[in-house]
């Protein structure tokens, strides 16, 4: 069985974990000390070392990504940070920066200093004002107290309201006072990214898991995961579940290790499908319970670790409306720039509610499929194979569901059964 | 409504933030709403002015975000979280209900000027989940009656504070200078995080 081991979530039960004063009462601020004494090529050494991978979604090495910064190009460089967070399920760097911002400040710091970068650009999604609070006053707080504006600034920005500025490049363009559009690569962001300067694009999780590696050491960081997969991570839990929530956990941990710790299903019920890593990545059954929840694990499976964001559903739920539901959301979050993905997404919403309505037939389905197969891999970006991913998956494992709404002319299934407060009134 | 001096100088120090001063249209847009309520034809051509761009340049930008209104809504704007995770365990009933109770639709806003309702995409608190959000603010673990029993309060001028937030709910207008970056000195008020989110901490102290 294995154990949950938090690391960044050590400290959250404390009431001022989002003060400087409590960030510092459990050794805040003295990785970046460490670093900055450090060699800049020394610390992409240590984080190469540590195995850690990126926590948005892609699971790219994190040292590697640094490594690619051209050194000595007497060129500004940058770092931003993905706090965009917005991929269905996903929740895990909102209560991060909501519980405790300056250990993404101090990661910044050393992932500054690392890449030699001056500026650092925290890009956080526009609907979390109070988290937009808790990080602003982070930083007003670590430049009174002399840690920031010593040669790094950090800089907050607020995005407005667009799923499309989490992939990297329109976040540049977004954060640059565009339409947020993915840009084409090559050139990579670390060869031509925020003003066309070398840059760095992390997730909040990934920076903000770097000062306990500094302090730590690598060896320590590799102790904990898989072969590939190293170190801790957020699995957010959500969904009908007895009790969802954030579980810090060494990479490798399955779905039935977490459900058996946090109290299984939701009394009663039973699991029917659920997101390993929110809903662009395909969906897994109960057959799927002891994959190991890694990045080669859950590929090995067929679908993505991504983002760790188990959104569960039980036995209650039509997976039509559900898929429609996420189908609707890439519709409406495609941002145009291509032609796959912004007609794609179109002609998959209207075929998908003519199925949960019960009309249509089986070749539908196979229009369906034929129509992800030319989006999936022909999009500028990965928006459109995501949206391919419920699709698919769901079609693999519950064809016949999709099938009886076309036999019984509508869905067959009670929408508040499935909803929390059945009975309760409401 | 015109902007003031000091609304001008403001905006000066919005634009130093950046290396180059184009990168400061969002939150110069967001500011724009902390003062106007929405995006204006008055707000559109300051920015543009400010920052030496045409105000059709200034338009591309707003359109594209859905955070930028283009009319006047409530001075506490609902969303209700209707993607797949909420939708299910609530959030489509929530929003129904809403609907009848406040008499307005989609993007709608009661007639007193008071509320308007939008269904919203992920929030990111999915363990919180049915979500809404006013304006802004996270309003976790709702159901019909608790959403309708908020909007009454926001109605009777007195709305219920969210439940991980400040300790009051701030008006649109104020929460939109929030995300202008600008500083309302309330971060410390409100809980360091909700029970899921230390759930697992929680746990792992019991020895799990």
């Amino acid at each position: 069985m294995t154990k949950l081991a938090p690391v960044l979530s050590a400290h959250w039960d404390e009431k001022d974990s989002f003060t400087i004063e409590g960030y510092k009462r459990h050794g805040g601020y003295k990785a970046a000390e460490k670093a900055l004494a450090m060699d800049p090529d020394a610390v992409i050494q240590l984080v190469k070392d540590s195995g850690l991978r990126g926590r948005g979604g892609a699971g790219f090495p994190t040292g590697m990504k640094w490594g690619f910064i051209p050194q000595g190009d007497n060129k500004d460089h940058y770092l931003v940070v993905n706090a965009d967070e917005s991929e269905p399920g996903t929740c895990k760097d909102t209560p991060l920066l909501m519980a405790n911002p300056h250990v993404l400040i101090e990661g910044c710091i050393i992932a500054c200093h690392a890449i030699r970068a001056k500026h650092a650009f925290i890009y956080i999604r526009g609907e979390v004002t109070h988290v937009v609070r808790r990080v602003n006053q982070a930083i007003t707080d670590a430049y009174a107290a002399g840690i920031l504006g010593n040669g790094i600034d950090v800089v907050l920005h607020i995005g407005a309201g667009a799923y499309i500025c989490g992939e990297e490049t329109a976040l540049l363009d977004s954060l640059e006072g565009f339409r947020g559009q993915p840009r084409l690569r090559p050139p990579f962001p670390a060869i031509a990214g925020l003003y066309a300067r070398p840059t760095v694009v992390n997730n909040v999780e990934s920076i903000a898991s770097v000062p306990a590696i500094v302090m730590n050491g690598a060896d320590w960081y590799q102790s904990m995961g898989t072969e590939k997969s190293k170190g801790t991570t957020l699995y957010s839990l959500s969904g009908h579940v007895a009790n969802p929530g954030q579980f810090e956990a060494p990479l490798g941990i399955t779905l039935r290790e977490i459900l058996e710790l946090s109290g299984g299903i939701r009394a009663g019920h039973k699991l029917k499908f659920w997101t390993p890593g929110g809903s662009s990545t395909p969906l897994f059954t109960d057959e799927h319970l002891d994959v190991p929840l890694d990045y080669e694990g859950v590929a090995a499976a067929g679908s993505m670790l991504g983002t760790k964001a188990l959104q569960i559903f039980d036995e209650t739920t039509c997976v039509v409306r559900a898929v429609l539901r996420w189908t609707e959301f890439y519709k409406h979050e495609s941002c145009g720039k291509c032609t796959p993905c912004r007609e794609g997404t179109w002609w998959l919403v209207q075929i998908l509610r003519d199925l949960e309505a019960g009309v249509g037939t089986e070749a539908d389905l196979e229009k369906l499929l034929d129509l992800c197969d030319n989006i999936m891999g022909r999009s500028f970006c990965a928006l459109g194979d995501g949206a391919t991913s419920p699709i698919t998956s769901s079609i693999k494992y519950f064809r016949d569901e999709y099938i009886a709404h076309l036999t019984t002319g509508g869905c067959p299934f009670d929408p508040v059964a499935s909803t929390l407060f059945v009975g309760a009134g409401a | 409504m015109a902007f003031i001096a000091e609304d001008l100088q403001i905006m000066e120090t919005i634009i130093k933030r950046y290396p180059r001063p184009r990168s400061a249209i969002m939150p110069l847009l967001h500011f724009v709403q902390s003062r106007a309520g929405y995006v204006t034809n008055e707000g559109i051509e300051l920015i543009a002015k400010q920052l030496q761009l045409e105000a059709a340049e200034v338009t591309a930008v707003s359109t594209f975000y859905t955070q930028y209104k283009p009319s006047a809504i409530g001075e506490y704007h609902v969303g209700v979280c209707t993607n797949t995770l909420c939708a299910v365990m609530g959030g489509d009933a929530i929003f129904a209900g809403l609907k009848d109770h406040l008499g307005i639709e989609n993007d709608g806003v009661t007639p007193d000027g008071k509320v308007s309702l939008e269904h919203i995409e992920c929030n990111a608190a999915c363990d919180y989940a049915p979500v809404v959000m006013a304006n802004w603010e996270f309003y976790d673990n709702q159901t019909v009656q608790s959403a309708k029993d908020l909007v009454d309060s926001m109605r009777a001028g007195n709305p219920k504070p969210p439940t991980r937030g400040p300790n009051k709910l701030v008006t649109w207008k104020e929460a939109s200078a929030v995300l202008a970056g600008l500083n309302d000195g309330l971060a410390h008020e409100g809980v360091q995080a909700g029970q899921p989110t230390l759930l697992g901490l929680k746990l792992s102290k019991e020895g799990k």
